[in-house]
């Protein structure tokens, strides 16, 4: 994964107070920031110049800063997570509310998303968060309702399996070689038809015949034979079995 | 992006789904209801020998026909048995029990609501892991069922040496072996079902492994404790929500809301622990034990390189391939082409001996409206009888030798050219002899703009009548290498249309999943019975359209209306195509059938049309009738597959193509001469 793309802890937490403040005034003094960080101005200034050259925010000395829509969509995710959890913290677990803040500040920062939905269903799509009764603003999933989020699991997942450098696509496997299978992406009907096929992970595959022209592949997979298109036969990632490994050292010739 | 073959659009599912108004269980909409005393059902992976089997047991007591509502073929018959009346259904071939294809989901709520008393499950012997993983999923719905492990002539061919006994300790259900094509086992296979069908308690439950077992268990409890009841077995249903199926989900969730987020519950445990999706820890899991139970049963005691693969390796040889490939497409049309023509010529000549075909006779209303009916007849008989049968033997031999399939194979990367993948070649190439069998057959692709697409290419593809035209008119007036001219320009506007309809309805274009069997000699009563179904159901829909079609346009003709039609298109006929006037006639007569064009010039001009038209005309003429309007059948095969709209957009496709592509060329020949 690219570093400069996941945002520090840091900046979440940047993100995340200009997204309060920016409620009461915007554009956002860097004063107040500073103020309700409790960290040096000259350290939120050099703060707000990396967010800016990252797109989230814009800046304009002496009036603030404002949050651009990437910038929002962030804050706003934060936001939700850091009060879905003083949620749970509170109503849960019964964790003093003075206290919830501070500790739902350390988590929110690793929650998946995933368990931001499994939080917002377990918690009845609370909207308000106990300490100071801010709202808890709506999430950013592809649901229609509240309903559909409850009913549908991640579905329609593109992957399965571990990505590994090691692995090689069923394309690149010479005719000798046999593979088992690591790793297949690629849209969901065909994840699952492969796998309804005989191509779950773990499973041994070797390659019959490539078809020039980028044609299909001819796969032989748990005793049949299989042709797969090139689009989707590329996705599908195996791990190399080696057959025989030779014996170290002794080698003699002749 | 790729998308699954074997599918039904999603959208298009759902659409299917919210047409039935609230949320429904399956079974309040049976489908039929006999009078029999026993059901057996035939499921199975596809081409596994199920159709044999059904054949073998009905003779020629079936009727084909479709689910009610979908296009796919539903084929059932009855069978006379020890005093019982059984009634078959062959069902279609699946590989899993998901919502991805209409096929499953008619085979799963087949097997739910009309529960048939005894599910025969036939399996490739073969291939026995690939469909054990099926047999598993017939067994978590908990039908009672005998398994039939066919084609065991091939697998010892192979090696392979199945001890069915083994198998059938290891499922727990009644195993028989057999060869359907010479019917060996097939007795005792129903023996056995009868049996199982008369105790009616077979116990066939199949445990997998661990956590995952225990799982289902907590789940169905769970279900049992809810009470939920959707028609389906409580285990199965279990399996289907941990595995997320869409359908489940909806009708369950309207009975118990609490069973779904339980069901949700449970999966991501499965999902934390295995750290896979939960559709696919059911895969690997199905796939274990079916490794295990295979494992158990077959040995291969010796591995023999067969015939059939040496011939595979040269049929999919990166080089030799696509002559093998040429060869066989070439060699069907030169096949149904030569013994066609010697046919059609023999049928046309007895029938003319009875009754000559006169467009200009005139009379009373019933002679008239006799002697065109009697034309159409004699037009369906000269298409189906030499064309259609030749064509249909031979394409059965090469559907079921598994030369197809080699085909496509090859032919997948061009195909991909016109956003279809290997498998429309088969429809394709059927367009070469007939548009409306081809049409009919596009139903082997998987979504519905594939199989629009495939059908508008095959609309201006030069089937049998086309070239009849073409090789009366140009090869025989002008030069046969004029006419060779008129096949390639027909290609490239193939290809040209093909590309510009893939602009007009964008989408991803499939890729192919297409399982390839061992080669095999096809069995002639196969082949035979094969060819007698798609003649039945296409001679069905031929002969009305061409007899009543033929009579009216003989009425319209003899009442003179198609003269100022006719007149009324001069200015597109004479003045951009610059054909003499009464081309406009051939052309309105030619909308039955294309050959017409020609029978109706000869009744004109007598036998030497050389007389009437000079070289480009002829060119352009039947460049036009080659490519003005599909034929009546195909138009009617065109509606009852795509509707009225589709036809209609399609028609005027071909209509706008000829008449921009025929005056273009009767422009650039009328410049040269
Ligand atoms: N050699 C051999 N071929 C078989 C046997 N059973 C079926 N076939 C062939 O397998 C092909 C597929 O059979 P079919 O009944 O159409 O399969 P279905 O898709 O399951 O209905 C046909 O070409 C049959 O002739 C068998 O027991 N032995
Ligand atoms: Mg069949």
């Amino acid at each position: 994964m690219s570093s400069e793309k996941t945002l520090s802890e840091n900046a979440e937490e940047y993100l995340e107070v200009i997204y309060k403040l920016s409620l009461e005034e915007r554009p956002v003094k860097t004063t107040k920031i500073s103020k309700m960080l409790n960290i040096a101005p000259a350290s939120v200034s050099q703060m707000i110049k990396r967010l800016e050259t990252l797109g989230y925010i814009d800046y304009s000395p002496y009036k603030g800063v404002t949050l651009t829509e990437e910038g929002y969509a962030i804050a706003s995710k934060i936001t939700r997570k850091h009060r879905l959890l003083e949620r749970f913290l509170y109503d849960v677990l019964h964790i003093k509310k003075e206290r919830v803040h501070d500790q739902a500040c350390e988590m929110e920062h690793s929650l998946s998303d995933d368990a931001e939905r499994a939080l917002c269903q377990l918690l009845e799509q609370p909207d308000e968060c106990p300490d100071d009764e801010e709202l808890i603003p709506v999430c950013d999933f592809k649901f229609q309702t509240c309903d559909e989020c409850r009913m549908r699991r991640q579905e329609e997942v593109n992957q399965v399996g571990k990505r590994d450098k090691n692995l090689v696509s069923i394309t690149n496997m010479k005719r000798t070689e046999k593979g088992k299978v690591s790793f297949v992406r690629g849209d969901y009907k065909v994840i699952r038809r492969l796998m309804d096929m005989g191509i779950t992970i773990g499973a041994e595959i070797s390659v019959l015949e490539v078809a020039p022209f980028k044609g299909p592949v001819k796969i032989l997979v748990r005793g049949s034979n299989l042709a797969l298109g090139r689009d989707i036969a590329k996705n599908v990632f195996v791990e190399i079995i080696r057959e025989d490994p030779p014996a170290e050292g002794a080698l003699s010739y002749g | 992006m790729v998308k699954i073959p074997d599918c039904i659009e999603k959208e298009e599912y759902e659409k299917s789904l919210s047409q039935k108004k609230e949320l429904q269980k399956p079974c309040e909409d049976k489908v039929s209801s006999e009078t029999c005393d026993i059901t057996i059902a035939l499921a199975g992976n596809a081409n596994v020998g199920k159709s044999v089997i059904f054949n073998y047991l009905t003779g020629s007591d079936q009727v084909v026909g479709n689910w009610p509502g979908k296009t796919v073929k539903r084929a059932e018959g009855n069978l006379f048995y020890q005093g019982h009346k059984i009634h078959i259904i062959d069902l279609p071939g699946i590989y899993s029990f998901s919502t991805f294809s209409m096929e499953e989901i008619v085979s799963r709520e087949y097997i739910a609501c009309e529960k048939p008393e005894i599910v025969i499950n036939v399996l490739d012997a073969s291939v026995l892991e690939r469909n054990l993983f099926f047999t598993l999923q017939l067994m978590e719905m908990e039908v009672p069922m005998v398994v039939c492990v066919n084609q065991m002539d091939i697998a010892r061919q192979k090696g392979y040496d199945i001890d069915t006994e083994k198998l059938e300790k290891a499922l727990g259900v009644p195993v028989v072996p057999t060869v359907a094509v010479t019917g060996e086992g097939l007795q005792k296979l129903v023996k056995e079902a009868m049996n199982v069908a008369k105790t009616k308690n077979q116990k066939n439950i199949i445990e997998y492994g661990g956590e995952v077992e225990k799982t289902i268990k907590s789940l169905e409890n769970f279900l049992k404790a809810e009470k939920v009841d959707v028609g389906y077995s409580n285990r199965w249903v279990a399996i289907k929500l941990l595995e997320n199926d869409p359908e489940i989900n909806k009708i369950v969730q309207s009975e118990s809301v609490r069973a779904i987020q339980f069901a949700n519950h449970l999966a991501l445990e499965l999902e934390k622990i295995h750290d896979e999706p939960s559709f696919a820890i059911m895969a690997s899991e199905r796939y274990a034990l079916a490794s295990k139970i295979a494992a158990g049963a077959q040995n291969q005691t010796k591995f023999k390189i067969t015939l059939s693969e040496k011939v595979d390796k040269i049929l999919i040889h990166p080089v030799y391939g696509y002559f093998t490939s040429a060869l066989v497409i070439i060699g069907l049309l030169v096949w149904t082409f030569i013994i066609g023509n010697f046919l059609s010529g023999i049928i046309t000549d007895v029938m003319g001996f009875f009754q000559p075909v006169d467009p200009a006779l005139s009379g009373p209303v019933l002679a008239v409206l006799w002697n065109g009916a009697f034309g159409g007849l004699v037009a369906g008989l000269t298409l189906i009888v030499p064309f259609i049968i030749p064509f249909y033997i031979l394409l059965s031999y090469i559907q079921n030798s598994g030369l197809l399939t080699r085909v496509a194979f090859m032919m997948d990367s061009f195909m991909q050219k016109i956003g279809l993948h290997g498998k429309a070649l088969i429809p394709l190439i059927l367009g070469y002899g007939c548009s409306v069998p081809a049409i009919d057959s596009t139903r082997i692709l998987e979504t519905k703009r594939e199989r629009l697409l495939a059908a508008f290419a095959i609309t201006f593809a030069p089937c049998s009548a086309r070239t009849i035209i073409i090789l009366s008119l140009v090869a025989v007036f002008v030069s046969i290498w004029w006419a060779l001219a008129l096949y390639v320009l027909d290609l490239v506007i193939i290809f040209i249309m093909g590309k510009l309809a893939l602009k007009a309805m964008p989408g991803e274009s499939t890729s192919l999943i297409m399982e390839m069997h061992s080669l095999r000699i096809p069995s002639s009563p196969v082949i035979l019975k094969d060819t007698w179904n798609r003649t039945k159901s296409l001679a069905y829909l031929v002969f009305p359209v061409f007899i009543i079609g033929s009579a009216v346009i003989q009425l319209f003709y003899v009442l003179g209306v198609l003269e100022p039609i006719s007149n009324f298109m001069m200015p597109l006929t004479v003045g951009w195509l610059k054909l003499p006037a009464f081309a406009g006639i051939l052309l309105l007569v030619g909308i039955v059938r294309k050959e017409f064009v020609l029978l109706t010039l000869v009744s004109f001009v007598g036998t030497d049309l050389s007389l009437a038209l000079t070289s480009s005309q002829f060119i352009v003429l039947a460049l036009i009738g080659m490519l003005y309007l599909p034929c009546l059948s195909t138009l009617s095969i065109l509606i009852r597959e795509f509707g009225v709209k589709a036809a209609s957009v399609i028609s005027a496709a071909n209509l706008i193509t000829a008449f921009i592509v025929g005056g273009i060329v009767a422009h650039v020949l009328s410049f040269f001469a």
